[in-house]
């Protein structure tokens, strides 16, 4: 505190060395309190009232551009950037929810097909299950009854070979028999007498 | 600094005449150093924001997200306390901010000035804040405002004790957030410069001094820390009760 610095004096001492004729009592009696021969002129600096017009003036310039240049050019466009970017995030989330639902569709809509593809085949496959094996019952059933007619058919010609045989053997037995009685009695028999016999004997 | 071995730590806050724009209407005026800084940090604040955001990129540079963090900073805490409504305040707060910190910051380059180490600068800063919130509170609400003075819920034979402490409360606002920002700043710059003082005084009394001198230099390097710690609070500080203030005038009610 003991020194005077070249500037700092400089302030005070230029007040003291103004002897203007307007000067304000006030600031004459400032400068009575705290005269230039003092080491640091002003006192302490904060408290020195000379400086504070000067400031306040100032200040009000400084801090007045620097309001304007903040709230019409520098604050709007950070605000711009933001509200880009954040726009932008917001647009690129809806497109890729959009894109997510619509895959989503795609993957339901997929599924529905192959459901749909799963149960025609499915479908088809009975169909021609069912058709096939109508078509082999049908033809098992043809086949059957054919074979069954020609079974009968078989049948009766065996019964009709049959009685016919039958007929002749009784006929060459009534012949044989007929001529069998005639050599041993050296008569033939009556061929009525004969056959009632044969019939008789075959009967039994 | 000093031109001797004494070392005078209120040197700093001179204020001395650039120009000297003579004494119109009986009131000295002149463009000091002080100005000079003012209009420095104007300046800097300008040019720094609107380089930074040059590009004006989706991904921000790191310059750009500096810019955008001071931005989103100021407007959180305008958001938290003073609400959506309080947004219109927003280039206020954040001038004032933006303007404290630099002014703090810059302070703290060597030989440079420190413009909020001066009473008046931090109490016109205040006295702006408070009219902004008279004001704005008038215009707004009418007599309405003055139920900020009022609290609900209070018997009526307290109620004038009532209305003269929260008169107080509201008179010292200005008062408080002015010193609060002058006498941190004030105290921490000098209390850097005696530090460094006694290494100055210290290491010029020999070989014994240079080894004593390592405390006064760690404390200096400590403080220097602190002092940039303060510098930053003290700027958050004065916007965040500029913000609390201003919730005041947009509802009065409690």
């Amino acid at each position: 505190m003991s020194e005077a610095q070249g500037p700092a004096g400089t302030f005070v001492i230029a007040q003291a060395g103004t002897p203007a004729p307007g000067t304000l009592p006030a600031e004459s009696g400032v400068e009575i309190a705290v005269p230039p021969a003092e080491a640091h002129g002003g006192g302490f600096p904060p408290f020195d009232v000379h400086t504070f017009p000067s400031q306040l003036v100032w200040l009000a310039i400084a801090f007045g551009a620097l309001y304007l240049l903040m709230s019409r050019i520098a604050l709007p466009r950070i605000a711009n950037i933001l509200e880009e970017r954040h726009d932008r995030i917001a647009d690129d989330l809806e497109e890729a929810g959009k894109l997510k639902a619509e895959s989503e569709a795609a993957a339901v809509a997929y599924e529905k097909a192959l459901a749909g593809a799963r149960n025609k085949a499915h479908g088809i496959a009975t169909e021609t299950r069912d058709k096939l094996t109508a078509d082999a019952e049908a033809s098992r059933k043809s086949l059957e009854a054919e074979l069954s007619a020609k079974l009968a058919a078989a049948e009766q010609q065996i019964a009709a070979t049959k009685t016919a045989a039958m007929s002749n053997v009784r006929g060459i037995a009534v012949d044989a028999a007929g001529a069998i009685v005639g050599e041993l009695i050296g008569t033939v028999p009556a061929p009525g007498a004969v056959e009632a016999a044969v019939d008789t004997a075959i009967k039994s | 600094m000093a031109s001797g071995t004494v070392i005078d730590p209120i040197h700093q806050f001179q204020i001395h005449k650039i120009v000297d724009l003579g004494a119109p209407g009986g009131v000295e005026l002149a463009f000091t150093n002080s100005a000079a800084f003012m209009f420095g940090i104007v300046a800097l604040v300008f040019f720094f924001l609107t380089f930074a955001t040059r590009g004006r990129t989706l991904v921000p540079n790191r310059l750009q997200s500096l810019a955008e963090l001071s931005y989103e900073f100021v407007a959180s805490t305008v958001r938290s306390t003073a609400g959506n409504e309080g947004m219109k305040f927003f280039p206020l707060v954040f001038s004032l901010f933006i303007f404290v910190l630099t002014a703090n910051f810059v302070g703290m380059i060597p030989y440079s000035f420190t413009v909020t180490s001066h009473l008046i600068v931090t109490a016109a800063l205040a006295l702006l804040v408070i009219l902004t919130v008279i004001i704005y509170g008038f215009v707004r609400h009418g007599t309405h405002f003055l139920h900020l003075f009022v609290p609900s819920g209070v018997p009526a034979f307290l109620l004038p004790f009532m209305v003269v402490i929260e008169l107080i409360s509201f008179l010292s606002r200005p008062i408080s957030l002015s010193l609060r920002l002058f006498a941190n700043m004030l105290a921490g710059h000098i209390a850097m410069k005696v530090f460094a003082g006694f290494i100055v005084m210290m290491t010029s009394a020999g070989i014994a001094g240079w080894l004593g001198a390592v405390l006064p230099l760690a404390m200096v390097v400590a403080l220097t820390a602190l002092e940039f710690l303060v510098a930053f609070l003290q700027a958050y500080v004065f916007a965040v009760l500029t913000c609390i203030y201003l919730n005041d005038a947009l509802h009065p009610g409690h």
